[in-house]
């Protein structure tokens, strides 16, 4: 088991396209990391980089202290799961997960210890007999892992793992990883455009836009805390609501003016944060659950504002109520118990308590 | 209401029209194929019935050329105990047992190596070696007869080991960059990973999967070194240096006597190991190995 270090790691192809450019990364022993971004924002760029897949074009890359820059994929001692599997179709379940201890010369029974010990705790035990083809796709992901976990690398790499499988067995899958981390404790390096499988599953999460890190930092204070607009939209589902707006600056209190004629008054404890951007547009930031039906607004911060719903989207536990101030199209979340309908007025109140202003030109939350 | 039944137009029988279609398309098939196999299988049967026949009755003009009237193994006979017939069919199962393990050897590591490892220049490569397979040996004879013969090499079987494979290995291994080039990319990567060389991967992974392409260019150059016809009548002479194609028609024509019951029988045996491949080879090549590789 190993920590990862990036540093200013650039990968350039043919006409200067740069895909990943120049990041920074550091990875502890044991620690479950999530690269997470868009389609072409480089994190399977950077993961197949560590694997020793694509060469870097400058930079440094070390697992455990060695610099393998130049170390085939082979000597990293690193171990991948691919996201269509790539087991071997003519091999047997056991023979895929010994393959590799089968060329580093083990013997046969050790081979045959890690490869059963694997496969307990992976549940596939009645499989080892079989040919990948007869396979789900779910038993094919667990065989790939198990032939990651067999190796028992520095080092597990996941190029989104779960993108074939379908919505329910990828919230089961999500949960086995996660199980078989806490059991290994190997260092683990993990890709996916999925927002909900990095929240859920990592230590902290790495998220990439455009081949630049956005953000590095635990789930929840990505969540809580985003530190650009990008981190802000991308983390949390349904998105975060941006409305523009201007702040000003009224008898020692900071205001809001959003478009429709809605003045929301800031927190006082930000004033002091926000005091030197009066004056200038910006983007409220409110995640859909801190627009709900007006209740509480007695609550200090809490606003209430008018709104008419769009569309109404039942989802059981809670309601979700499109709505557009001026334009800007908004999502809030209220009680299922509320009665809302579509082109009926609901009163709603904005929690600004967990408000984000974002400097509209540079995208950086304030 | 029954002025309504009246007026109102059938309901289409979709589902019966559809199985009349299917009739019909089942029906053009097979009399397609009737007239495929009759037309394919006459000259077979025609020869098996003339190797069946003695000399005299074959050369008998009156009675029905498609039927036996007194059968004879005496042709097949003839050929298995005298003659040369023996040494053909030794020389050319040598010469096409050297030129399909060469074949296969040199196309499977250069297919590899065109379709896996990018290299500058492996695409024009892999479309040079395919425009060489496009130049006809009715063409190259010629010039490679200037080429065996300064090696010492007319009129000696092992000329054939050296120069059919200018036609086996471009279309071998065109047709195995394409089977190489269809397993997916992450299958060496999970390979290289695991700590495979790339001889390795090409030992354990890729030639077991790829086995049905394998086995297509091997029947492939079995096929086309078991008929080769031009090369060696240019280059043999002797009758123990000649392979079956030329062997039977120096052997059994002399001058203008043909001795046709030989030549049949000759013919059909010499057919029979091309027959045995396919029929043995036949399941694996169209098996499709790559099943279960990856999310199916």
């Amino acid at each position: 088991m190993a920590q990862v270090t990036l540093r200013k790691v650039v990968k350039a192809y043919e006409g200067d396209v740069q895909a990943v450019k120049g990041i920074d990364l550091d990875i502890a022993d044991h620690e479950f990391v999530v690269l997470v971004g868009p389609s072409g924002c480089g994190k399977s760029t950077t993961l197949r980089m560590i694997a020793g897949l694509e060469e870097i074009t400058s930079g440094e890359i070390a697992i455990g202290g060695e610099v393998v820059n130049d170390v085939p994929p082979r000597d990293r001692d690193i171990a991948m799961v691919f996201q269509n599997y790539a087991l071997y179709p003519h091999m047997s379940v056991f023979d895929n997960m010994a393959f590799g201890l089968k060329l580093r010369h083990f013997d046969k029974a050790e081979i045959k210890r890690r490869v059963d010990e694997a496969a307990r705790i992976l549940d596939i035990v009645p499989l080892l007999a079989r040919k990948p083809k007869a396979l789900s796709g779910g038993q094919r992901q667990r065989v790939a892992m198990g032939r990651a976990i067999v190796r028992n690398p520095k080092v597990f790499l996941f190029d989104e793992p779960l993108s074939n499988l379908d919505a329910k067995l990828r919230v089961q899958m999500r949960t086995e990883i996660k199980k078989v981390h806490q059991t290994v404790r190997t260092t683990t390096i993990y890709v996916t455009h999925d927002q909900v499988e990095a929240m859920t599953l990592a230590d902290r999460v790495v998220v990439m836009n455009h081949g630049v890190i956005e953000q590095v930092g635990p789930p929840q204070e990505l969540y809580h805390c985003p530190a650009t607009r990008f981190v802000a939209g991308f983390i949390g589902s349904p998105g975060m609501n941006f409305i523009p707006a201007r702040l000003e600056n009224g008898a020692g209190a900071l205001r809001l003016h959003l478009p429709g004629d809605i003045v929301l008054p800031v927190p006082a404890d930000r004033t002091g944060r926000y005091g030197a951007h009066a004056g200038r547009p910006v983007l409220l930031g409110l995640r859909p659950e801190h627009l709900t039906e007006s209740r509480n607004t007695d609550r200090p911060n809490v606003a209430p504002f008018p709104a008419t719903p769009e569309v109404v989207e039942p989802m059981g536990m809670e309601t979700l109520v499109h709505f557009r101030i001026d334009g800007a199209e908004i999502c809030g979340r209220i009680d299922p118990a509320v009665p809302a309908e579509p082109g009926r007025p609901l009163p709603m109140a904005a929690d600004l308590n967990h408000m984000h202003l974002i400097e509209t030109e540079s995208g950086r939350v304030l | 209401m029954s002025a309504t039944t009246a007026g109102a137009a059938p309901a289409p029988r979709r589902s019966g029209s559809l199985a009349r279609e299917r009739r019909w398309a089942l029906i053009g098939a097979y009399v397609a194929l009737a007239v495929f196999v009759v037309f394919f299988m006459l000259p077979p049967f025609h020869m098996l019935i003339t190797s069946l026949k003695g000399s005299a009755e074959i050369a008998d003009q009156t009675g029905n050329p498609w039927m036996v009237r007194s059968p004879t193994l005496e042709n097949y006979r003839d050929l298995l105990t005298a003659g040369n017939y023996l040494t053909f069919f030794w020389n050319s199962v040598m010469v096409t047992a050297c030129v399909v393990v060469i074949s296969m050897v040199v196309s499977t590591l250069a297919a590899f190596a065109l379709a896996r490892m990018r290299f500058w220049g492996s695409q024009t490569l892999a479309t040079g070696v395919f425009l060489t397979y496009l130049v006809p040996e009715t063409l190259l004879f010629i010039p490679l007869f200037q080429i065996v013969g300064s090696l010492g090499l007319i009129n000696n079987v092992w000329a054939m080991v050296l120069i059919y494979p200018t036609l086996t290995v471009p279309f071998c291994t065109w047709i195995m960059i394409g089977y190489f080039a269809s397993i997916p990319k992450e299958l060496d990567e999970a390979a290289l990973i695991d700590g495979a060389s790339h001889l390795q991967m090409l030992w354990k992974i890729f030639i077991p999967v790829a086995l049905p392409g394998i086995l297509a260019a091997m029947i492939f150059a079995f096929t086309v070194s078991w008929a080769a016809f031009i090369y060696p009548m240019a280059y043999l002479v002797s009758t123990d240096q000649m392979v079956l194609t030329v062997g039977i028609v120096s052997d059994l024509i002399r001058a203008d006597t043909f001795q046709w019951g030989k030549i049949m029988a000759g013919a059909l045996m010499a057919a029979l190991p091309p027959l045995l491949v396919y029929a043995f080879l036949m399941d694996y090549y169209i098996a499709g190995l790559t099943a279960g590789a990856t999310k199916g």
